[in-house]
């Protein structure tokens, strides 16, 4: 049997590794997508003064500290049994809304969006975001970078710092918005709805305009039949911020829908011994293995997870755009990885469209932004990361200090269908033993899709990422080596 | 003849990201980094394998921006190497400086570590109480892991370093003053900090009126006024002990400053400097020549969390730097 091992250098939860084994025949037997790297945050937060979670882990994720922030933040309120106020809610939302922006303009255009408009099979030198400046040109460049500053700079107004914010509080947020900061944010939420509007028309024209870009992402080396989840809003719509924890079957119909404190009702992670991260899936479906389809309780999440696992978007461009999809790729759920591309811009016109909802809101710079809290106690907090659901939970003791924590992280709940992608691209991309370089672009474009965070340093200037793959004969002795 | 253009790596150890999103955020003046250097080492960005680096002369490198802290054996390979391949090495933002918060693991150890996040996390079913190992058989072949260090290490406990930029993650302006900086061939002495000498509360425009306190406030117990000092409100503060360059950024949002900018020059144990700050200002209400042992103590039970609060950035780099574990 051949191993193939396609080892990309890659960041936030370490390297990621991909070790294919290939059949005497040379077909894919298997697939296994090592995450090399522990941190130990559940461990270490153990003894820490609550109010501190916030912080702590927002280092978790340097791209995401927005999410890790206000699910701690959330997590508070309830184990502190705190209502926060009606502002510092709409509030927590528009720095969610900015951090939305930044982290789906990033990904776009610097990590999975060059493999569609500079073209999956340009060199790898070209496929990042100097490419994409060349193709699309300098002008639209220095926009991209103007509105994901943008993003950053809304969660600066309200966080004191776009990375590792400081705001949240159990009951609230530490200060209110004054007129002037909101001027400044609506000014800037409104240019990122028509920078949004703007990327839909460039994935339009490049993506969908292009034939042989909609066949693959219609063909079956990307399609995976699983459950999706999402934060639904009570007309379940999209909800990045607040609301219940939508799931439905590969269908389409809804399989559950739950409280996110019932969370331990609904999710299991197991552990395998070949890789540091867990693997979470639908406890009342169970684990039968990497198989997708509606006896498996693989789920997904992140952008085409929360729209297949909600009715619609809460704005009215967003919500036109979300029915051009569905009618575009044949109705839902949406089973093609690659259709995360798509969904991933509808967020950023909805995100974009709510910040300008949020700022126009009158309540939305009232002083009234804390309340205090009451005893300490347990408490789960779920947001919607840029990557999907994410779930904090702790327990405090008397002194408000740490005693437990459990946390299961947007990327966490991905990753068994990333495992599938990856196999199932492989499956279909080799043959014969040939693995040519052309593959490791498209399996590199399976895993990418997710925009998972142990890729999340790929998302710099510059976003490729260093593959190997290495190739074993069934005496396990090293073959040939492709490098790129 | 052109000035031949600079050479810049850049490389993570043990991080989150936010480092790199650092230096995205100096946004356009990015084309102006791509005009002075070339990068020749970046591998979440580019296609040069840890073999071209061995390959490299000694000292062929100008700079090499390094992030993340040192916990796996292939992170000290990397930081030896690089160090061998650069002119000058910069630990870059506070886990590569000083360990930050994922250091806070120094209070354990792998084999704890594990057993919560594999064996007794809530959401964990593993009837088999299998936990991750470095080399696995499964049905087709063998898989390997890097193993886990026990300890979590800084840069410079691991190689030699010759500037620091300090900060979760550093803020823009110093990570553009230290390019700037190296443009002009105008770096200060080895071994420095690339950030100013003053404190974080030399940068607050908060009032301080030397006032003392007695109680100690956590920071969800009280509003704060909105122009004095924290400290002065009984806040715990880590402004006095820690530098500045952030210019007081999470003050600006009522919030207390955490140390993430690490130690100020002339004291730099961060944690028992911030400790003597306090004590030279908590106190009873009532004037007292000498307190009781109960009074005391009484005063600093109030201090929840003395590591988490006073180290929480830089516990590997302090005198502590981990907690012993007893088999």
């Amino acid at each position: 049997m051949k191993k193939v091992v396609i080892d990309p250098i890659t960041r936030l939860e370490g390297h990621g590794k991909i070790s294919i084994f290939l059949s005497d025949v040379g077909e894919v037997e298997n697939a296994y997508l090592q995450i090399p790297e522990l941190r130990g945050f559940e461990k270490f937060c153990i003894g820490r003064k609550a109010e501190h979670m916030p912080l702590l882990t927002s280092r978790i994720c340097g791209v995401c500290p927005v999410a890790h922030h206000f699910a701690a933040t959330k997590a508070l309120d309830a184990a502190f049994n705190v209502e926060p106020t009606s502002a510092a809610k709409k509030l927590r939302e528009l720095m969610y809304c900015g951090y939305i922006i930044y982290d789906h303009i990033l990904h776009f255009y610097y990590l999975g969006g060059p493999d569609f408009i500079v073209g999956p099979d340009a060199p790898p030198e070209k496929r990042n975001i100097l490419g994409v400046i060349e193709k699309a040109g300098l002008d639209i460049g220095k926009e991209v970078i103007k509105h994901r500053a943008y993003g950053q700079r809304i969660t600066e107004i309200l966080g004191g710092k776009a990375t590792h914010p400081a705001c949240g509080l159990p009951g609230g947020i530490s200060k209110s918005l004054n007129e002037e900061d909101r001027q400044e944010i609506e000014k800037m939420a409104i240019s990122c709805v028509e920078f949004a509007k703007f990327s839909l028309k460039l994935f339009h024209d490049i993506v969908l305009g292009n034939s042989r870009y909609v066949d693959m992402i219609k063909s079956d080396a990307y399609t995976l039949k699983t459950y999706y989840m999402g934060l639904v809003d009570v007309n379940n719509n999209v909800n990045f911020y607040d609301g219940k924890v939508r799931v439905v079957d590969p269908n389409g119909n809804e399989f559950l829908k739950f409280e996110p404190k019932d969370y331990l009702n609904h999710i299991v992670e197991r552990v395998e011994e070949w890789t540091y991260v867990k693997f979470p899936y639908l406890k009342k479906v169970g684990w039968k293995g990497y198989a997708g389809g509606e006896d498996s309780g693989i789920y997904r999440v992140g952008p085409l997870g929360r729209l297949n696992a909600a009715d619609g978007m809460d704005t009215l461009l967003a919500q036109e755009e979300y029915e051009v999809m569905y009618k575009t790729l044949g109705g839902k759920p949406v089973h093609s990885t690659l259709a995360f591309h798509w969904a991933r811009l509808i967020e950023l016109l909805y995100a974009a469209e709510r910040a300008v909802e949020l700022c126009k809101d009158p309540e939305i710079t009232s002083t009234k932004v804390r309340n205090l809290p009451g005893e300490p106690g347990e408490g789960v907090g779920v947001v919607e990361a840029a990557r999907g659901t994410l779930f904090h939970h702790y327990a405090l003791d008397k002194d408000a200090l740490v005693k437990d924590v459990n946390l299961i992280v947007a990327t966490t709940n991905n990753y068994p269908a990333i495992c599938m992608s990856v196999r199932d691209a492989a499956k279909g991309l080799i043959h014969d033993g040939k693995v040519s370089q052309g593959l490791l672009n498209m399996v590199e474009m399976a895993f990418r899709a997710y925009d998972p965070c142990f890729a999340c340093a790929s998302h710099f200037a510059i976003g490729q990422m260093p593959l190997t793959i290495e190739i074993y004969n069934h005496e396990k002795r090293l073959l040939k080596t492709v490098q790129r | 003849m052109a000035k031949e253009k600079l050479k810049f790596a850049f490389y993570w150890a043990a991080s989150c990201g936010g480092c790199e999103i650092a230096v995205l955020d100096i946004n356009e003046k990015i084309l102006d980094v791509i005009q002075i250097a070339d990068i020749v080492f970046w591998p979440v960005a580019m296609d040069i394998k840890y073999k071209d680096v061995e390959n490299m002369p000694d000292k062929y490198i100008d700079v090499c921006f390094f992030n993340g802290s040192i916990r796996t054996e292939e992170q000290e390979y990397m930081a030896n190497l690089l160090r061998q391949k650069s002119k000058v090495l910069v630990a870059f933002g506070s886990c590569a400086h000083e360990g930050c918060i994922p250091g806070l693991a120094n209070l354990h150890n792998r084999k704890e570590i594990f057993q919560k996040a594999y064996l007794e996390s809530k959401s964990t079913v593993n009837p088999e109480k299998n936990v991750p190992k470095t080399k696995i058989e499964v049905k087709e072949g063998v898989l390997e892991l890097p193993e886990f260090y026990d300890t979590v290490k800084t840069l410079d406990q691991t190689v030699e370093v010759d500037y620091y930029l300090p900060g979760c993650p550093p803020p823009v302006n110093l990570t553009i003053e230290a390019l700037e900086a190296i443009a002009k061939n105008e770096l200060p002495p080895k071994g420095s900090v690339l950030a100013p000498l003053k404190s974080v509360c030399d940068e607050c425009p908060r009032k301080k009126e030397d006032k003392k306190i007695s109680k100690i406030y956590r920071v969800y117990e009280k509003v704060p006024e909105p122009e004095t000092c924290l400290l002065e409100q009984g806040i715990i503060c880590m402004g006095p002990a820690t530098r500045s360059g952030c210019g007081a950024q999470c003050l600006k949002v009522d919030m207390p400053c955490t140390g993430c900018g690490g130690p100020c020059p002339n004291s730099p144990e961060q944690g028992s400097a911030m400790i003597s700050a306090l004590a030279s200002i908590l106190g009873l209400e009532e004037e007292k020549e000498k307190y009781s042992d109960e009074e005391v103590e009484k005063l600093i039970n109030q201090i929840k969390d003395p590591i988490g609060t006073f180290y929480m950035y830089s516990l590997p780099a302090s005198i502590l730097r981990r907690k012993v574990m007893k088999e």
